[in-house]
């Protein structure tokens, strides 16, 4: 257990179905696009939205996040990405998988 | 288009973010609550051809619009939807089709999903037969619900799209039970806006608020036992509420609506402001109807705003509501909303609402959606 606000972390994400996660150039960031909708995402959420991708869990999140940010503390990267996590599971962004 | 889904967690920045495509205006069903313009025969004529909208697909694109919805109408009896659905996700676009469902086969699924459609919004009108084929004006209810089992099957995420009036109201809680059984991911409430054939028969569609808030409490009843498996979509309707809709997030704002003969609309209503004329795809670019055109500009901004708006600290959330409503209300699209409880013109939305409530059901009194209707019989104004 890298930080105690880790509840999960084997846990791994996939992007819900529902959105489509892409670059878009004209807004110059990544966006999620779902029914009638559209997110802007800021460089930091979309890094996070990559590894959703079923592969990676929280903690292998935490070690590719801390290698991209080095020089943060690992565990204020643990901390923002679990807030970032529970966020976007709020939103129905990202799904848990097992 | 007014739905009230379409929010979007994006400031435009200038750009069209949204672009409705009204590939026709024709219909095999004569909803009630249509919000096609009441003339809409008069375009069956006309239409742009596949590459005219491919064109305007191409042109939106590089405006920088993300979604686009195809629309009508029926969409389907466009035998080129596949082909633009294709060329639009191939540019990059959210691909959406809002259909009523008549029209859609399981091979046309099959090959809007190989083309990249990305989410289809379906058209339903209750989960009693008898109401549903009443409300559509043609017998399409098993049809309805068959076509939504096979877009599920298919994997779309789809929504539910259920038009509310005094008819369905009271089969809110089955309907929604019924979307729960469809494995539907989002199911809109939306309350007939009052526009076109919706307004000829206002009296006989509006819910009294009493119901309501009946409605209100079933859903989130029901949102209570769902949790998070499905979105429930439903507010209080602008004429209960004393606040306007902000409406199309501000005119020219993030919606561009292309009508089937290459009008170009802020919003699918747009055209009943008659003092407005519309630019056509056919005679210039998107990036000039959008940019430069004076139609675009008109409602810009608050500029044109009178009092009770310009003053009002609420300008910059609702934009003073709909500009068609204003005009259809009160004769003047500048003026505030009358949905709103500021406007000095609010007392027709209250007298509309003790109208519809003194109307007593009269099935026998709403008036299908039809081409060879004198709909002033119906008692426009």
């Amino acid at each position: 257990m890298t930080t105690p606000t880790l509840p999960i972390p084997e846990n791994r994400y996939v992007i819900n179905p529902l959105f489509l996660f892409r670059w878009e150039a004209s807004q110059n960031a990544h966006v999620l696009l779902y029914p009638e909708g559209v997110v802007k995402l800021n460089v930091s959420a979309a890094s996070i939205l990559k590894l959703c991708n079923g592969e990676y869990s929280v903690e292998q999140m935490i070690d590719r996040l801390s290698e991209r940010y080095d020089g943060s503390p690992r565990e204020l990267i643990g901390q923002s990405l679990i807030k970032f996590l529970e966020a976007a599971n709020a939103n129905g962004w990202i799904n848990a998988v097992a | 288009m007014p739905t009230a889904g379409s929010t979007l967690s994006l400031d435009g920045e200038g750009k069209p973010l949204w672009v409705s495509l009204e590939l026709t205006y024709q219909c095999p069903l004569k909803c009630v609550f249509c919000s096609n313009p009441v003339d809409y025969d008069s375009y069956r004529e006309g239409e742009l051809s596949t590459e005219e909208w491919k064109r305007v697909i191409r042109e939106a694109r590089e405006l920088g619009a993300l979604q686009i919805g195809f629309t009508g109408g029926e969409p389907t009896l466009r035998k080129d939807l596949e082909e633009l659905i294709g060329y639009a996700d191939s540019l990059g676009f959210y691909t959406n089709l809002i259909s009523s469902g008549i029209g859609l086969t399981p091979a046309r699924l099959e090959e809007m999903k190989r083309r990249g459609l990305k989410h289809i919004q379906l058209g339903f009108q209750s989960c009693d037969e008898q109401t549903a084929n009443l409300m559509a004006g043609a017998d399409v209810f098993r049809r309805k619900l068959e076509i939504a089992h096979e877009i599920k099957a298919r994997g779309f995420p789809m929504v539910l799209n259920v038009p509310v009036t005094r008819h369905n109201l009271p089969q809110i809680p089955e309907i929604l039970n019924l979307a729960e059984r469809l494995g539907v991911e989002y199911i809109e409430l939306a309350n007939v806006q009052y526009y076109n054939w919706a307004l000829i028969n206002r009296d006989q569609l509006l819910p009294t608020r009493e119901q309501l808030e009946w409605a209100e409490a079933e859903v989130a009843k029901f949102r209570e036992r769902v949790g998070e498996r499905m979105t429930v979509y439903f507010v209080i309707p602008d004429y209960y509420d004393g606040r306007p809709k902000a409406c199309m997030n501000g005119w020219g704002a993030i919606h561009l609506t292309i009508a089937p003969d290459g009008s170009a609309l802020p919003c699918s209503q747009a055209r009943s402001i008659d003092t407005l004329s519309f630019p056509n795809v056919r005679d210039h670019s998107l990036a000039w109807l959008w940019q430069e055109s004076d139609t675009f500009n008109f409602f810009r901004g608050d500029s044109w705003m009178k009092e009770p708006c310009r003053s009002c600290d609420e300008k910059e959330k609702d934009f003073g509501g709909c500009r068609c409503q204003a005009l259809a209300l009160t004769g003047d699209p500048a003026n505030a909303d009358p949905a709103c409880s500021k406007s000095p013109h609010h007392d027709r939305i209250l007298t509309a609402i003790e109208q519809a409530a003194a109307a007593a059901d009269r099935t026998e009194a709403l008036i299908y959606r039809d081409a060879g209707i004198d709909t002033c019989k119906g008692g426009c104004t």
